[in-house]
C-alpha cells in the first residue's frame, strides 16, 4: 500500500469513471438537445412572397421563421444615398451592392441586431430605420450608423423566382 | 445554537423524536435566541417567506386555469380575469405579489448593507441570498412572459437576446433557448415549466438561508457578536413571532392596497395587447424592480460590454463580504460609510428612474454617471473606506449603553480579541 504503483484496482477505478462519465454525458445530451428547434420548426424554412403590389418607397413586412422580413422597394434617392456612403463611415462596413440582388429591392431581416426588436420604417437620422428599444439608427441599406447595435441588419437567403415573386429561405 | 438536549414531555413524542427529531427542530425554532434590539428592518425575512408562500399558492391555482400555448395563453389569462371564480383576485394577488416580493427583498438587502449583515461569519447566508435574488429575477421574468401580451413577447425577445452578445456561441445559445428562430410557442412552454420549477428551488434555498443564519445567529443593529442565550437575547417565540406578525400585517395593508385599488399601476398597458411578432411597442420597459439593471445595460454603448456590466452589477454583490474591509459591521458606528450608504441608495433610485426613461440626451448621461458611481462604490470606496475610516466606539454588549458596565464578560473578552 505504501508504494505508489499502478495496479489492477487503479485501472478498474479509472475505467469505471471513464465509462460513467460517457454514460452521464450521453444521458444528459438528449435532455439538452430537445430544447433546440424541432423538426416542425425547421420544416417552415422557406416562404414565397408576391411583390407585384409594392410601389416604390413602400415596405412590406412578411413573417419568415417567426421573424419579420422587410421587403422595401427603394426610391432612386435612397439607392443613391446608400451608395454614396464611404466605407470608413460605417461601423460594420458593407457595400450596398453586396446587400442587394436588385438595387430596387432591399430584402432583410427586420430584426435589430442589438436585442432583437423590430425597427421602425422611415425613421431615424439616416432615413432608414430606427429601433425604438435602445435607439439604433440604420441607413437606407439597413446598415447600422448610430446606436448600440453591433452589426447591419441581416440579409436572409433569398432569390427572385420571377420578377414578381421572392422566395425567402 | 440553542440547547439540543431537548426531550419531549409525552411518551409518544419521545418515541417519535428518537426516530425523527422534528420536535427538537421545533424546539430549536421556538427557543432560538434572538438579539433583543432587532428593529423593524429585521421583520422582512418573515415577510419574504410570506411572499414566497403567497406566490406558490396563487401560482398553483392560476396554473389550473392557464394554458401555455402561443395561440391560447392570452385568452386563457382573460378567461381567468373574467370567467374563473375569483380569478381576478388570484391573478392580481400573484401579479402584484411579485412586486411586493421585490419590494421586500430590496428592503431586506439594503438592511444587510446598512448593518453589515454580510460580513464574517455570515458570508454564506449572504451568498445564498444573492442566489435566491437571481432566481427571483429569473422567475419574475419568465412569469411576465406567460400572459403572452406585447410586453411579454418583446421583453422575452430582448432579454433572451442578451445571450447573443456572447462571442461565437451566442447565436446558438439563443436559438437553443427559444427552441426556434424567434420567441414562439416552444419558448412559452419551456418558460412555463421553469416558472413553475424555480419557486420550489427558492424554497429549498430559503431553508439553507435560514439554516445558515441559525449557525451564527442574527446580526443586530449594533452589529456586535453577542453571547447566546444571554441578557442580550430573547427567545424567538413569542417575542419575534409577535413583532414579525405585526410587521406582516402592516405589509399586507400595502399589498392589499395595490391588489384592490390600483392592481395595474405596476404593469404596462401594452401587455393587454396580444403578442405580435411584427410590431415592437414604442417603449419597451421591464418591470420596475429590474429598472436599475436595465439602465446599466443601456448606459454602455457596446452590446457585449453592456451585458457584462449588467451581470457584474448583480454578481459584484456576492463579493461584497470581501470588498468591504471594515471590521465594524453596523453603519451606526461608521460615520463615513453611513453617508456613502445613502448616496448608494440614491444612486440605485436614480438608475431605476433613468431606466424607465428613453435612453437619450440627459437621461443617458445621468445613467452613465450613476452606473460609474455604482461600481465605484463597491470596487473603490468600500475597500478604501474600511482601511481609512475612523469608527466611533462600539458598545461591549447590547445592554451596556442602557445599563452601563459590562453585562457580559465573555463577549467583552471576545471583543478585545477582535480589536473592534
Amino acid at each position: 500500500m505504501s508504494e505508489k504503483k499502478t495496479n489492477r484496482r487503479d485501472f478498474l477505478f479509472t475505467a469505471t469513471y471513464a465509462v460513467g462519465a460517457v454514460g452521464v454525458a450521453a444521458t444528459i445530451w438528449p435532455m439538452i438537445d430537445q430544447m433546440n428547434p424541432d423538426a416542425s420548426v425547421k420544416a417552415l424554412a422557406s416562404t414565397e412572397v408576391d411583390i407585384s403590389a409594392v410601389n416604390p418607397g413602400k415596405t412590406i413586412t412578411v413573417l419568415w421563421r417567426g421573424k419579420p422580413v422587410f421587403i422595401r422597394r427603394r426610391t432612386d434617392d435612397e439607392i443613391t444615398e446608400a451608395r454614396a456612403v464611404q466605407m470608413d463611415e460605417l461601423k460594420h462596413p458593407e457595400k450596398d451592392e453586396d446587400r442587394v440582388k436588385n438595387p430596387e429591392w432591399l430584402v432583410m431581416l427586420g430584426v435589430c441586431t442589438h436585442l432583437g426588436c423590430v425597427p421602425l420604417d422611415q425613421k431615424g437620422d439616416f432615413n432608414g430605420w430606427f429601433c425604438p428599444c435602445h435607439g439604433s439608427h440604420y441607413d437606407t441599406s439597413g446598415r447600422i450608423r448610430k446606436g448600440p447595435a453591433p452589426t447591419n441588419m441581416e440579409i436572409p437567403k433569398y432569390e427572385f423566382v420571377n420578377s414578381n415573386t421572392i422566395k425567402i429561405g | 445554537m440553542s440547547d439540543h438536549n431537548y426531550t419531549p414531555n409525552s411518551k409518544f413524542g419521545k418515541w417519535f423524536n428518537d426516530r425523527l427529531p422534528l420536535l427538537t427542530l421545533a424546539n430549536h425554532l421556538t427557543e432560538y435566541p434572538t438579539p433583543k434590539n432587532l428593529n423593524y428592518w429585521w421583520t422582512f425575512g418573515g415577510i419574504l417567506t410570506f411572499c414566497l408562500i403567497t406566490q406558490i399558492v396563487t401560482g398553483l391555482v392560476l396554473a389550473m386555469h392557464y394554458i401555455a400555448h402561443a395561440d391560447m395563453a392570452f385568452d386563457s389569462v382573460e378567461h381567468i380575469m373574467r370567467d374563473v371564480n375569483y380569478g381576478w383576485l388570484i391573478r392580481y394577488i400573484h401579479a402584484n405579489g411579485a412586486s411586493m416580493f421585490f419590494l421586500a427583498v430590496y428592503i431586506h438587502i439594503f438592511r444587510s448593507l446598512f448593518y453589515g449583515s454580510y460580513k464574517a461569519p455570515r458570508e454564506v447566508i449572504w451568498i445564498i441570498g444573492i442566489i435566491i435574488y437571481l432566481l427571483m429575477m429569473a422567475a419574475a421574468f419568465m412569469g411576465y412572459v406567460l400572459p403572452w401580451g406585447q410586453m411579454s413577447f418583446w421583453g422575452a425577445t430582448v432579454i433572451t437576446n442578451l445571450f447573443s452578445a456572447i462571442p461565437l456561441v451566442g447565436e446558438g445559445i439563443v436559438t437553443w433557448l427559444w427552441g426556434g428562430y424567434s420567441v414562439d410557442n416552444p419558448t412559452l412552454t419551456r418558460f412555463f415549466t421553469l416558472h413553475y420549477l424555480i419557486p420550489f428551488l427558492i424554497l429549498g434555498l430559503v431553508v439553507l438561508h435560514i439554516w445558515a443564519l441559525h449557525v451564527p445567529g442574527n446580526n443586530n443593529p449594533v452589529g456586535i457578536d453577542i453571547k447566546k442565550p444571554s441578557k442580550d437575547t430573547v427567545p424567538f417565540h413569542p417575542y419575534i413571532v409577535i413583532k414579525d406578525g405585526f410587521a406582516l400585517l402592516m405589509f399586507m395593508i400595502v399589498f392589499a392596497f395595490f391588489v384592490f385599488y390600483t392592481p395595474n399601476i405596476l404593469g404596462h398597458a401594452d401587455n393587454y395587447i396580444e403578442a405580435d411578432p411584427l410590431v415592437t411597442p414604442a417603449h419597451i420597459v421591464p418591470e420596475w424592480y429590474l429598472l436599475p439593471f436595465y439602465a446599466i445595460l443601456r448606459s454602455v454603448p457596446d452590446k457585449l460590454l453592456g451585458v457584462v456590466a449588467m451581470l457584474s452589477a448583480i454578481l459584484i454583490l456576492a463579493a461584497l463580504p470581501w470588498l468591504d474591509t471594515s471590521k465594524v459591521r453596523s453603519a451606526v458606528f461608521r460615520p463615513l460609510y453611513k453617508q456613502f450608504y445613502w448616496i448608494l441608495v440614491a444612486d440605485v433610485l436614480i438608475l431605476g428612474y433613468v431606466g424607465a426613461m428613453p435612453a437619450e440626451g440627459l437621461y443617458l448621461l445621468v445613467a452613465r454617471v450613476a452606473t460609474a458611481y455604482y461600481f465605484l462604490h463597491f470596487l473603490v470606496i468600500l475597500p478604501l473606506l474600511g482601511l481609512r475610516e475612523k469608527t466611533t466606539p462600539v458598545p461591549l454588549s447590547i445592554t451596556e449603553p442602557i445599563l452601563g458596565g459590562t453585562s457580559n464578560l465573555a463577549t467583552a473578552k471576545n471583543k478585545n480579541d477582535l480589536k473592534i
